[in-house]
């Protein structure tokens, strides 16, 4: 490999990338006209049950004043409400009415005709009875008669989103292997670069002269890869009853929680008081800068094979990994917490007759107080995505082993319920950190 | 007594850039137990240095400073300090924030209280007591500083601009403030501004300094003070040699400053 050839791939993969950009931006740009639609007909509702008037609504120069501009409560619900009906409408959700639902694939029976020929130029017909069924539907063979033509009428059997070959000639007189061959569908010249659409199904002829049957797929998405919300909601409910894999969602959810919990407690215990020591000393600012903010930089999801290697696949491990993730965070937050301390709050203590120990316990730690908090909430978050990356790469229990696992068996309802609790619980400790932060330090920003 | 002795202090101390700036030469003051010098200079002047100095958040290259007799190497509690904002603690309510200098040294809470409703009484902030200090506004914030000041029973308060972010009505509320309480508690008060009125208003004496290097430039003794004890501060600036004295001050700092400007401009 030479340099040029990266550069050239480089280039064909961009190329190809903004190509795939370039085919979705249609459901972009439909996506954005729902917006704009749905805004729209807000206003027009809005004015005929307009309210009383608060001060924003009187300030006539509003476009670019950024107090005016309050996230809207309305616009936030059909967005996530959109989610939903667009989720439903893609995977024929029975949630939705029907008339919601985007084309789906071909469910049901049809019919065809082939025209074989054979070495000597004779031609003749026979039917196809397709069944094509739903994948948790079985459906019988439908009956044909038996035939004693020169070709008989086949029967096939197609499960929705996928394709049969139909080996025609097994019960006919014209055979592939005498040189007979299928020359029409449906009455429409067949070959392999031209095949026939049969109204429900497309048809081709493949290199050895089968026919090739695909029922027409529609645009929405087959359940492997998508399932219907309610078939992931349903999922939620077993696996919370009976556990995947025989391990109890309470048990994956609870091994991660209390791993992020483990890891970030003892970043904090040993990084807050590294942060006080960098922001109080010459001697240890300089000592642990170069460490920190070299290991600051360094994502700790590549620290994942090293830790392994040195710590294993068990919880020390996992707890190692999620104690550097939050260890530098929160002594960087702990520094810059006592650096914040305005001089004056100092020498006022000092004018009042405080000790260096009352200094450090009375002003400098309750004054670097909200910076600890906004340092906790980034380690957490960090801590939350470094555990479900730690767990798919190896973990027995763990959200992330869950979807990990469920993902090699394509049960994509579970590792879509598994993204959605991962996220719901990261939102979570979010907002529960917010509001221990409110009633801890009220003072926040009023300084 | 506890007379304030100031002798030879210089300073002087280098810049980033290279070069030294002399902030102090030579200063050579004494001050008596219960006076109130108001300090007033254009920026530069050394003004604030001199108060940190006395203060003991700076140590002077030259010199030495002594209260009753001992010699000033730190910051203490008999030199309380008033800033002009942002000293409080957010974190406190406004009795814990007065209350801190004797919960400092350890005075029971028992024994401390009385002294603190007292002091928030004479400040006008009784009611205020159990508030968080960021719900106050800036005239009251600083009510609560001086209460904090006072509750530490100091010999000298510095105050180093304290009414500097007030408004102009506020300002002249906590100027009349300030008379009561040097009148009441009889402590020595050294007060830096950088307003000519308030120098003239509440100062008996008044030291007029001069920048580059940081010195006495002027010196005066005033009658306002006592005059505007307990009385209308609108009425004593009627008076004809506040008046005049104001405008010989103004002259010459105004004079101090177009020398500045014209030794940068020659400079450039």
């Amino acid at each position: 490999m030479n340099e040029s050839s990266v550069f050239y791939d480089l280039a064909m993969e961009t190329v190809a990338i903004l190509l795939s950009v370039g085919s979705v931006l249609i459901y972009l740009f439909g996506y954005i006209a729902i917006i704009l639609v749905s805004l729209f007909i807000w206003r027009l509702v809005r004015k005929s049950v307009s309210r009383g008037k608060n001060f924003n609504s009187l300030k006539t120069v509003t476009f670019g004043d950024e107090s005016t501009v309050v996230s809207n409560t309305t616009a936030s619900i059909v967005s996530v409400l959109l989610i939903f009906v667009l989720w439903g409408s893609f995977t024929g959700s029975k949630l939705l009415p029907s008339f919601l639902h985007v084309p789906g694939p071909y469910i049901g029976s049809g019919e065809f005709t082939y025209t074989a020929k054979d070495v000597t130029g004779e031609t003749a017909s026979a039917n196809v009875s397709v069944v094509v069924h739903s994948a948790d539907k079985k459906a019988n063979k439908p009956a044909v008669e038996a035939g004693n033509g020169i070709v008989n009428d086949d029967a096939l059997v197609i499960q929705a989103y996928r394709s049969k070959l139909l080996p025609w000639d097994k019960n006919d007189e014209i055979k592939r292997k005498n040189g007979g061959e299928i020359v029409k569908v449906n009455d429409q010249p067949i070959s392999k670069n031209n095949p026939v659409d049969v109204g429900f199904a497309r048809v081709s002829l493949t290199d050895k002269g089968t026919l090739n049957v695909v029922p027409y797929d529609g645009i929405q998405m087959e359940h492997i890869y998508l399932p219907a919300p309610e078939q992931v909601w349903s999922r939620l409910l077993t696996i919370a009853d009976q556990g995947y894999q025989n391990i109890t969602l309470a048990q994956h959810l609870g091994f991660s929680l209390w791993r992020v919990v483990v890891g970030f407690l003892i970043g904090a215990i040993i990084g807050i008081p590294l942060g006080y020591a960098m922001g109080l000393s010459n001697w240890f600012r300089g000592w642990f800068d170069p460490i920190v903010e070299f290991m600051r930089p360094v994502p700790p999801l590549a620290l994942i094979p090293l830790v392994i290697i040195w710590a294993g696949i068990g919880e020390e491990g996992k707890v190692v990994l999620l104690f550097l993730a939050a260890l530098w965070i929160m002594a960087i937050a702990a520094r810059s917490g006592v650096s914040g301390v305005r001089i004056t709050k100092i020498h006022a203590a000092y004018s009042l007759g405080a000790s260096k120990l009352q200094i450090l316990l009375r002003v400098i730690i309750p004054n670097s107080l909200p910076e600890i908090f906004t340092g906790a909430r980034v380690a957490m978050g960090v801590c939350w995505g470094t555990v479900v990356a730690a767990e798919l790469v190896a973990a027995e229990k763990g959200l992330g082993k869950m979807i990990v696992a469920a993902s090699k068996f394509q049960n994509t309802d579970v590792v879509i319920m598994g993204i959605v609790l991962i996220g719901i619980i990261g939102f979570a400790i979010d907002v529960g950190i917010r509001l221990l932060e409110r009633y801890l330090v009220p003072w926040k920003g009023k300084g | 007594m506890s007379d304030l002795h100031i002798a030879n202090v210089s300073m002087r101390f280098d810049l980033p850039g290279g070069g030294s700036v002399q902030a102090l030469e030579n200063i050579n003051l004494n001050i008596k137990s219960g006076q109130l010098l108001s300090v007033l200079g254009p920026s530069g002047c050394g003004k604030t240095t001199l108060l940190n100095i006395i203060a003991g958040f700076l140590a002077p290259t030259n010199g030495d400073i002594h209260l009753d007799g001992q010699l000033i190497e730190g910051p203490g509690p008999e030199r309380g300090m008033v800033f002009q904002q942002g000293a409080l603690f957010e974190w406190m309510n406004v009795r814990k924030n007065v209350s801190f200098g004797p919960d400092m040294k350890g005075v029971p809470k028992s024994k401390s209280a009385p002294e603190v409703d007292r002091l928030l009484e004479m400040v006008g902030l009784q009611e205020f007591k159990d508030k968080a200090v960021y719900e106050l506004s800036g005239g009251m914030q600083q009510r609560v500083a001086l209460a904090r000041c006072l509750a530490n029973d100091p010999d000298v308060i510095l105050m180093d601009e304290p009414l500097g972010a007030l408004d102009a009505l506020t300002r002249e509320k906590m100027q009349s403030l300030v008379l009561d309480l040097w009148k009441e508690t009889g402590k020595t008060i050294i007060l830096i501004t950088h307003s000519v009125e308030e120098a003239l208003l509440l100062g008996e004496r008044l030291l007029v300094m001069a920048p580059r290097p940081g010195r006495v430039h002027k010196e005066y003794n005033l009658p306002f003070a006592e005059l505007g004890v307990g009385a209308d501060l609108r009425e004593v600036k009627k008076h004809p040699d506040y008046t005049a004295k104001r405008e010989e001050i103004l002259a010459m700092i105004w004079e101090m400053e177009e020398e500045i400007m014209g030794r940068t401009e020659e400079a450039n």
